[in-house]
């Protein structure tokens, strides 16, 4: 028996356990709903993760590149004038980064980004005996590049090398043109023809990309694409992946490129994962707006049938404050131990969806688990809720007037 | 602010009246004019028939109920012009309840309900207040109960415990609503050989309101509503009276 408590604990506590089968249906309610809430939001979560880092492990997070060729008109036209004339826009050729070689040292100051590769990128064809590909040729540092999308680790066969002569292709394309490492395949451009060896295929996570993927070191690109000591971009890599929009406009404030960030490259992604997350926090609201009005209307059954006690506290002195706060420590006595109890049934749903949800690969589908901070965020605000809906039965019962309550 | 004089009479209800559903149609008054002192000590018995507003009036003197109208001095204060929260923490401090139906809490033992006063005011309870309600839980034979629930304890005994709980605050004023009448002869006489030990050792005010006349001609005075007002208020005891009022 214990009696340091305080008044309104002690009395929620007994009442609670007086409850037994009531106090039990709501507490697994409360546990059901901050299950729901965590599984859904640690699910999405590590859905629209495994997406960005699939999206991101292709390309970069900032791109910079040659400002597009516009044709300038030649003069302005007074207002008012009709314009007969019609420009024709310009083709956009294959251009060099003015000054590329100072920008790289620049770039690499910021502390927000984290790699930088200067690469030069251009249009060719994968010859072998018949066989023909037109490829996107990527003439690369391999230890920068690598540094911004991680291509060793992507390799499924050879070592990854680019030395003068090598190349790396994707796994689909040495497929199509039946080589595998070692084997030499031809390169051809508009002006150039070389033969380069395969030392390594990739596996870029896409099927199209990996069909036209051919990666040379930065020198053979450069005679490759006619471009001799230039680079066409140069991609970035960013400490904050959603931070690379507003970095990104602050490097197009500084310098005279044309700067795109992976968010505005990606923007229908976005817009999806956008409408994704706008979902999850409509269910989240909706399954809390649930488990406020049960444990609503589970104290205010309480209420009613405590209400002779009720009016004996009344009657020997309690406060209406004290009988408000009662019914407060209720809710939020109910509220933490359903998050408690929901936290664990969320744990062990997420455990159920990565041992036996699989891809056809036997693999897990994408990583998902549940993150403290948000097992800890979704069992306060759960619990805030759970006081919150205690309210109106609280101030039913405090309201009661004690001698009805005890004539009952 | 209190302003309670230590000589006034414990109670002194003056020309005071209570309606119920006061401006509708079905309006009902219950007390008409009631005028009633009680000074300290006193063991009174509060009798008459059914609907004559025995209850009504020991709400009104637990402050449980306001007036109509009249005046309501307890202990020399006017209670009818405190709010709700005075008149709960001039209730706590100053009246004790014995109901019919013994009205324990039922999540809590004997002795657990005979603290509860105690946690109600300090959150807390003391190792003294424990102590204190074992003792009366003891003085009023409840030795072997103190850890019994409400429903494991006989009609009498949760009685007894009402009382051990009413006295643990030791208020100068007990109001009991028929503590006897929901028990059988037997219980009856030793719940009320109980309330008139108390009245004796601790000197408090007892106003019991009972339907039993054997009972009624065992208290010091006696007073009888009929139809909201007092019909007869007579010393039944008078020595004992003369005892209380010095």
């Amino acid at each position: 028996m214990t009696f340091n408590l305080g008044f309104e604990w002690q009395v929620a506590v007994r009442f609670l356990r007086e409850g037994r089968i009531q106090t039990v249906l709501i507490i697994v309610g409360v546990a059901a709903g901050v299950a729901v809430i965590a599984y859904i939001s640690a699910l999405i979560s590590g859905l629209q993760s495994n997406l960005i880092a699939k999206t991101l492990g292709t390309q970069a997070h900032i791109s910079v590149r040659v400002p597009d060729d516009v044709v300038t008109a030649s003069m302005p036209h007074p207002s008012g004038t009709v314009v007969l004339s019609e420009a024709q826009p310009r083709a956009q050729r294959l251009r060099a980064i003015a000054n590329w070689q100072a920008l790289v040292p620049l770039l690499e100051a910021n502390p927000l980004i984290t790699a930088v590769s200067p690469m030069v990128t251009g249009g060719g064809l994968a010859l072998r005996g018949e066989a023909t590909q037109a490829i996107a040729l990527q003439g690369v540092e391999l230890d920068r590049y690598d540094a911004i999308i991680g291509l060793r680790g992507e390799v499924v066969s050879g070592i990854a090398r680019l030395l003068p002569g090598e190349a790396i292709v994707g796994r689909e394309l040495a497929i199509d043109l039946g080589v595998r490492v070692g084997d030499r395949l031809a390169l051809q451009t508009a002006t150039v023809t070389d033969s380069v060896r395969v030392t390594a295929l990739v596996d870029l996570g896409v099927k199209d990309l990996n069909r036209r993927t051919v990666i040379v070191s930065l020198r053979s690109a450069q005679n490759l694409l006619g471009l001799p000591g230039g680079a066409t971009n140069i991609d970035l890599k960013v400490s904050d992946v959603w931070a690379a929009e507003t970095l990104a406009q602050g490097l197009r404030s500084q310098f005279p490129y044309k700067i795109e960030s992976w968010q505005e490259n990606n923007a229908q992604l976005l817009s999806a994962l956008n409408a994704q997350s706008v979902s999850t926090a409509l269910i989240r609201g909706v399954v809390m707006v649930v488990v406020v009005l049960g444990i609503a209307s589970v104290l205010v059954v309480s209420v009613v049938q405590k209400q002779r006690e009720i009016g004996i506290l009344r009657a020997m002195g309690a406060t209406r404050a004290q009988i408000l706060r009662l019914f407060l420590v209720q809710g939020a006595v109910v509220g933490a131990l359903g998050s408690v109890l929901g936290i664990v049934f969320a744990v062990a749903m997420i455990w159920l969806f990565t041992r036996f949800v699989r891809g056809t690969d036997g693999l897990p589908l994408f990583d998902i688990s549940l993150a403290p901070a948000l097992a800890v965020q979704v069992a306060i605000i759960a619990t805030i809720c759970s006081v919150l809906a205690a309210i109106a039965p609280a101030r039913r019962a405090a309201a009661m007037d004690p001698a009805q309550a005890i004539r009952i | 602010m209190n302003t309670s004089d230590k000589n006034a009479p414990l109670i002194e209800l003056t020309d005071i009246r209570k309606s119920y559903n006061q401006g509708l149609p079905n309006e009902a008054e219950i007390l008409h004019g009631l005028n009633l002192r009680v000074g300290h000590g006193e063991f009174v018995a509060l009798m008459g028939p059914s609907g004559s507003g025995k209850s009504t009036l020991l709400n009104i003197i637990g402050l449980l109920e306001h007036l109509t109208a009249g005046s309501y001095q307890l202990q020399g204060q006017e209670v009818n012009s405190l709010n709700d929260a005075a008149l709960t923490l001039l209730r706590r401090s100053t009246i004790g309840f014995v109901f019919q139906f013994h009205h324990l809490l039922p999540a809590f033992s004997a002795l657990e309900n005979v603290t509860m006063p105690a946690l109600m005011r300090e959150g807390r309870v003391s190792a003294k207040q424990l102590a204190h309600a074992r003792a009366l839980l003891a003085a009023v034979g409840l030795s072997e109960a103190m850890d019994k629930r409400p429903a494991e304890l006989s009609g009498g005994m949760q009685q007894r415990v009402a009382i051990a709980r009413a006295l643990v605050q030791e208020p100068p004023l007990v109001l009991a609503d028929e503590p006897t009448g929901n028990l059988d002869t037997a219980s009856s006489d030793e719940v009320f050989v109980q309330l008139r030990r108390m009245h004796s050792e601790l000197g408090v005010t007892f106003i019991v309101v009972t339907h039993d006349a054997r009972l009624g001609a065992r208290c010091d005075r006696l007073v009888e509503l009929v139809d909201g007002k007092i019909a007869r208020d007579e010393l039944v005891n008078p020595s004992a009276h003369s005892r209380s009022i010095d």
